[in-house]
């Protein structure tokens, strides 16, 4: 997929001066964080599970390429065939070649982000098979033509006014004096127009939230059901999952689908959770032929024993978006790649490269709420603090940027120094202004001024305040244990 | 190869080698021994206590359910909810037997269909494998006895489930699984339903019935 993700503060500021798109991310805190907390705070054990959901993406990391072997030779006893991508390319491919060996001329989709990071539906519409989106909020934004802008709401900076008037443009043959006012008129449009593609698909596309090794299975998470109508009513059913989607059993699978729906959108499970084991068994009424799973590499097997290995723990429940202040204010589409949010600043520069994507892991105010949700407790600050130091030993950052940290770093280690400094500065600002108590210009400082006023210092600088406060509370806590001889000792 | 290559680069990027047997039996051994890990305490209850759970959780996820004594009820249950919601007495079963004795073939009002569904059926009667009181979670599983489409391609979907066949955890019932199909060994589909279908994508408004059916009833027997 094509990156915009150099061009960061552009997007973020196009994003904050986009009022619809700020009315549509008022709906991102609104629902998620209290829903999720309600939910979380419902289950006493959830902490317990947490911990053990990391334990277990961390142990089977360690032991990936074993499970991986494990889990290929059972796809393969129950029927299934496992296709090896290192690459994009090569996923398109493989995924190409199964359709045109299955004649298709459409294929439905169930949600996939990684179909998203191969740029899999430009591919197939260039060689002639349609691919149908069929996520409700997929299927609007394949209608815009557009990408997903949150990795669980893909259309969640679309306002429902824009989707009646999308509707209108594309389903030309239905009446167009028909009542589009309510969300509900919306769903029932989608679900009627969708229904006949799901029947008459010749291959179904989906993700997989995890791979099991014990069983060979294939494992999605879904509200809408879409992804079922989609791997069982076609021919074909193609699962397209990165490499790091697998657990051990089907028990570890219990215990992280415990914190999965929770995190993401606060329910105790989703609607549908399904496990998918090879093609249909012999005497089974319903169900696909053929049963493809495409593993795709795309740099993970790099990830692992590095400082951003526990990045692959993570199980995309959108957690850390949810409570990003960050995403809050300029929504997905302004990181410029697949993945938005904290686990996108730490993702996107190990997949596409740091040169392009430094901006992201700048792009946090290190709050830490990311972290504190993460239901496999991914220290994503820490692992965007490493990306800010490999940008700078790689000689990334900005000239004037590196010049301010060397002359900082200078003052930083010189304690004398910083504190003569900081005093003058302290000093002469509130001199200053002494007037207003606050700058609406500043040298060197247009960055903040140009958005608010700076406020004047008081005239002291903190060490000074410190030290000040110190003194006074030893001389008064001094008379107080020791009586008046002990006055100023 | 891609596989080898990839397995390789793995292998680089971990600093291990192939041949290492004690990962390997670290392996074999979490395969076999399929450990449990957090199971939630609100599950682990006694019979009754956790029927009522699951009664209670099903309602909490836009379901409804009701509770009969004997299978020969289920089927007064089963015309009842036709009825209740204005549906033509007209339902697709598979070949579950269980589903067979309630008569609903014999009897001449209802019009019964058999057999997957082709996506034109308004009412379609699961009976499921289990359930699970923790979430209100039904299992269903694929084969004749109960095509997987019935359980996305109507408008209502009904369930019966044997009050004996709920239980705590969704472990207990994979152990199940297990044990009726071997360990390691699964039926094609495998779905743990939690409700009808809903989508939240318009502006996060909650919606039921996006794809999947729009109504889901719950007939608890026993």
């Amino acid at each position: 997929m094509h990156t915009t993700s150099p061009r960061f503060k552009t997007n973020a500021h196009e994003a904050l001066d986009d009022a619809k798109l700020q009315r549509a991310l008022g709906n991102v805190p609104k629902g998620f964080i209290a829903k999720r907390k309600k939910v979380a705070d419902a289950l006493p054990e959830f902490e317990a599970l947490r911990d053990a959901s990391r334990d277990i993406k961390s142990h089977t990391l360690k032991h990936l390429d074993l499970y991986l072997e494990a889990y290929e030779k059972k796809v393969i006893a129950s029927g299934g065939h496992v296709h090896w991508a290192e690459s994009a390319a090569d996923a398109r491919a493989i995924i190409l070649d199964i359709c045109r060996k299955a004649n298709a001329r459409t294929i439905t989709k169930g949600k996939s982000m990684i179909s998203e990071e191969i740029g899999l539906n430009d591919h197939l519409a260039a060689n002639g098979i349609v691919p149908v989106e069929t996520d409700l909020g997929e299927y609007i934004i394949q209608m815009r033509g557009e990408h997903p802008s949150h990795i669980i709401a893909p259309a969640i900076h679309v306002n429902k006014d824009e989707v009646e008037a999308d509707f209108r443009r594309v389903h030309t043959h239905l009446d167009p004096a028909r009542d589009l006012t309510e969300p509900t008129s919306l769903l029932a449009e989608a679900r009627g127009e969708l229904r006949a593609k799901f029947l008459a698909a010749d291959v179904g596309l989906t993700g997989a939230n995890f791979l099991v090794a014990e069983t060979g299975t294939s494992v999605i998470v879904t509200n809408e059901g879409n992804g079922d109508l989609t791997q069982i009513l076609p021919k074909t059913h193609i699962v397209l999952a990165s490499l790091e989607k697998i657990v051990p059993t089907l028990n570890d699978l219990s215990q992280l689908l415990r914190v999965l729906a929770r995190s993401a959108t606060g329910q105790e499970m989703s609607v549908y959770t399904t496990l998918s084991t090879g093609p249909k068994r012999s005497g089974d009424p319903d169900g696909p032929e053929n049963y493809h799973v495409v593993l795709l590499d795309n740099g993970r097997s790099s990830m692992l024993g590095s400082e951003f290995e526990e990045m692959l723990r993570c199980i995309r429940c959108g957690a850390c978006m949810n409570h990003c202040p960050v995403y809050h204010a300029v929504g997905g589409h302004a990181y410029g790649w697949v993945y938005p949010g904290p686990m996108g600043s730490v993702l996107t520069p190990s997949l596409i490269g740091v040169d392009k994507a430094g901006h992201l892991p700048n792009a946090s105010t290190f709050c830490g709420r990311c972290e504190s949700v993460c239901p496999v407790r991914i220290p994503l600050p820490k692992l965007m603090r490493n990306w800010r130091e490999r940008e700078f030993e790689r000689h990334l950052t900005p000239s004037v940027q590196r010049r301010g940290l060397s002359v900082w770093a200078t003052l930083a280690t010189r304690p004398r120094l910083y504190r003569l400094v900081t005093r003058l500065a302290a000093r002469s600002l509130a001199l200053l202004g002494r007037g207003k108590g606050r700058f609406r210009k500043l040298p060197l400082a247009g960055g903040w001024t140009d958005f608010r006023d700076f406020p004047a210092p008081e005239g002291e600088t903190f060490h000074a305040a410190w030290a000040k406060r110190e003194k006074a509370g030893r001389e008064k806590t001094g008379r107080k244990e020791t009586g008046p001889k002990g006055a100023g000792a | 190869m891609s596989r080898d290559a990839i397995l390789a680069r793995m292998r680089r990027s971990l600093g291990v080698h192939p041949g290492d047997v004690t990962r390997r039996a670290e392996v074999a051994d979490r395969l076999t021994r399929t450990p449990r890990g957090v199971v939630p305490a609100r599950g682990q209850l006694a019979r009754e206590e956790l029927v009522r759970l699951f009664l209670d959780k099903t309602v909490a996820v836009q379901a409804s359910c009701v509770r009969v004594a004997s299978p020969a009820e289920s089927k007064t249950a089963v015309l009842d909810y036709l009825r209740g919601a204005n549906l033509p007495m007209r339902i697709r079963i598979g070949a579950d037997r269980r589903l067979a004795a309630l008569g609903l073939e014999a009897d001449p009002l209802v019009e019964d269909g058999h057999g997957p569904s082709a996506g034109d059926d308004l009412a379609c009667l699961s009976h499921a494998f289990g359930g699970v009181a923790e979430s209100g979670t039904l299992m269903l599983h694929s084969g004749p006895d109960n095509p997987t489409t019935l359980n996305f391609l109507p408008d209502h979907h009904i369930v019966v489930v044997d009050a004996d066949d709920i239980y705590g955890d969704y472990e207990t019932l994979l152990d199940l699984v297990r044990e009726t199909y071997g360990i390691g060994e699964m039926p094609r589909t495998v779905n743990f339903i939690t409700g009808p279908s809903r989508s939240a994508d318009i502006e996060q408004t909650l919606l039921l019935g996006a794809h999947g059916p729009r109504s889901l009833h719950v007939i608890v027997v026993g």
